[in-house]
């Protein structure tokens, strides 16, 4: 498959208070953004389980983003400094496994940075298109 | 059950260490209850009996067979297959059955490079001529054969269905007994599929060390640092696997003053135990700072095999091709 026919698959973890507020007003200010992430509404960036992060690789996606609140503004106050530690843990054990970490983002999105939304989901949709799909072992149980 | 009345026991060493088999000596006594309570079928390590009378067995004529290491030959995968048919009752005994355990990590590294190290680069190997074993092999005797290598480590479900599980490395001796005891009075067992011989809840809920919920700024290793031995150990530092994994062994190595290593598995209704470490990890950190926390996170000796040590095999990670 050539990098310019393969349309990513990303799952996209939205905090409820910012992010996922960030993207409706991307939405309502008729942004443009590439169709690829799938959004999940979680109540905040810190109920991201890596667990899960994990799952949608295995299940089929090829990129997963994480997004939340700017530290200092989550609306549990520290559940943001949690996501902060795990990512790049996750990232780490992912690249001594081989996988490359590039295909788990975090990043902070605020209600009102709209365009920032659009900006990151466009920036991070085209870094998965290069990388291409991440390949899965044969399904066991 | 046989002629003399007696149900049938079996019992298989596949990808493993073998202290699965010194965990059932380990009943001690209570060992001679089992072996007049079954007729013992198959065991390799205790009598004589050859594949070929296994494959002679009618179906299902084993009542139990305890089957402990991974599947990494194809030869590992026939007697599973084998045993599987020949067996009432399958149970994935000790780690490596159960999630791959300590050679599941080999599943980092392809299998060539498995056996670039292991016969060429590993420093007490002396192979000028770099052999590499041969599955065939003609000698003026005959052919011989040895088993083939597959390309990855996978726990015993990854290749037949199986009916309980008896986590640990290897499964501890009263645990060990009680299931037989469960099995030999009759007793009802748990719905197939059940974990069974270890406890419901974590290591920690278990743990009889003081837990204060302390923030760390570094990691320590035993060996470099001597643990407190009241404290609990991650407070102190220590990678203790205790938060993520399931109970049942009694605590031996936090009381033996030695963080859990994990070998009980994954704790009831978490899928990932490596994941879980990380998370119960990431909330000790004490750092805010991208930068210091990289720094923390760096300082991690090879986190993927301190969190994955005994499940990489069954993780989520499995099923991403690298
Ligand atoms: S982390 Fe380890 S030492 Fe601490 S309470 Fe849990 S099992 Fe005990
Ligand atoms: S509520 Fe948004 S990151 Fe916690």
């Amino acid at each position: 498959m050539s990098s310019a026919d393969f349309e990513p698959t990303i799952i996209g973890f939205l905090c409820r208070w910012c992010s996922y507020t960030g993207a409706d007003l991307a939405g309502t200010s008729r942004l443009k953004y590439p169709a690829n992430m799938i959004p999940i509404k979680v109540m905040c960036s810190g109920r991201v389980d890596p667990s899960m992060v994990l799952r949608a690789l295995a299940d089929g996606a090829d990129g997963v983003m994480v997004l939340g609140c700017h530290p200092g503004d989550c609306h549990y106050h520290e559940g943001n400094h949690k996501t902060m530690r795990r990512v790049p843990m996750l990232k780490t054990v992912l690249e001594q496994y081989g996988v490359d970490p590039a295909r788990v983002r975090l990043e902070w999105v605020s209600a009102s940075e709209g365009d920032r939304f659009a900006e990151v989901v466009s920036e991070f949709t085209e870094e998965i298109r290069a990388l291409g799909p991440q390949k899965r072992t044969e399904s066991v149980a | 059950m046989g002629e003399n009345g007696k149900p049938k026991f079996a019992m298989y060493w596949a990808a493993g260490c073998g202290g699965c088999e010194i965990g059932v000596l380990d009943i001690q006594e209570a060992l001679l209850d089992v072996a007049d309570f079954f007729e013992i079928v198959f065991w390799p390590v205790a009598i004589d009996v050859k594949y070929k009378d296994v494959e002679a067995f009618e179906d299902d004529y084993i009542d139990l067979c305890l089957f402990n290491g991974g599947i990494r030959s194809d030869e590992n995968k026939h007697l599973a297959e084998l045993l599987r048919a020949k067996s009432k009752t399958l149970v994935a005994f000790g780690s490596c059955a159960h999630e791959g355990c300590i050679p599941g990590l080999g599943n980092q590294y392809s299998k060539e490079g498995i056996m670039d190290y292991a016969f060429g680069e590993s420093p007490s190997t002396e192979n000028p001529e770099n052999h590499r074993p041969q599955t065939h092999y003609t000698m003026p005797e005959g052919d011989v054969e040895i088993p083939a290598m597959l390309d990855v480590l996978t726990p015993l479900d990854a290749v037949v269905d199986v009916d309980y599980y008896i986590p640990g490395c290897p499964p501890q001796a009263p645990q060990i007994l009680e299931v037989m005891q469960a099995i030999m009075s009759g007793a009802e067992l748990p719905p197939k599929g059940s974990v069974i011989g270890a406890g419901t809840k974590t290591v920690c809920d278990e743990c009889p060390r003081e837990r204060k919920e302390k923030k760390i700024k570094e990691f320590k290793r035993p060996g470099t640092a001597q643990p407190e031995p009241e404290e609990c150990l991650l407070d102190q530092g220590f990678i203790c696997l205790g938060p993520a994994t399931r109970s049942g062994c009694g605590g031996l190595c936090v009381k033996a003053n030695s963080p859990c290593r994990g070998c009980y598995g994954a704790p009831p209704n978490v899928e990932d135990q490596g994941a879980k470490m990380l998370s119960a990890l990431s909330s000790v950190i004490d750092s805010s700072d991208p930068e210091e926390i990289e720094k923390i996170i760096g300082s991690l000796d090879d986190p993927l095999g301190t969190f994955y040590r005994f499940s990489l095999a069954k993780s989520s990670l499995r099923r991403l091709a690298k």
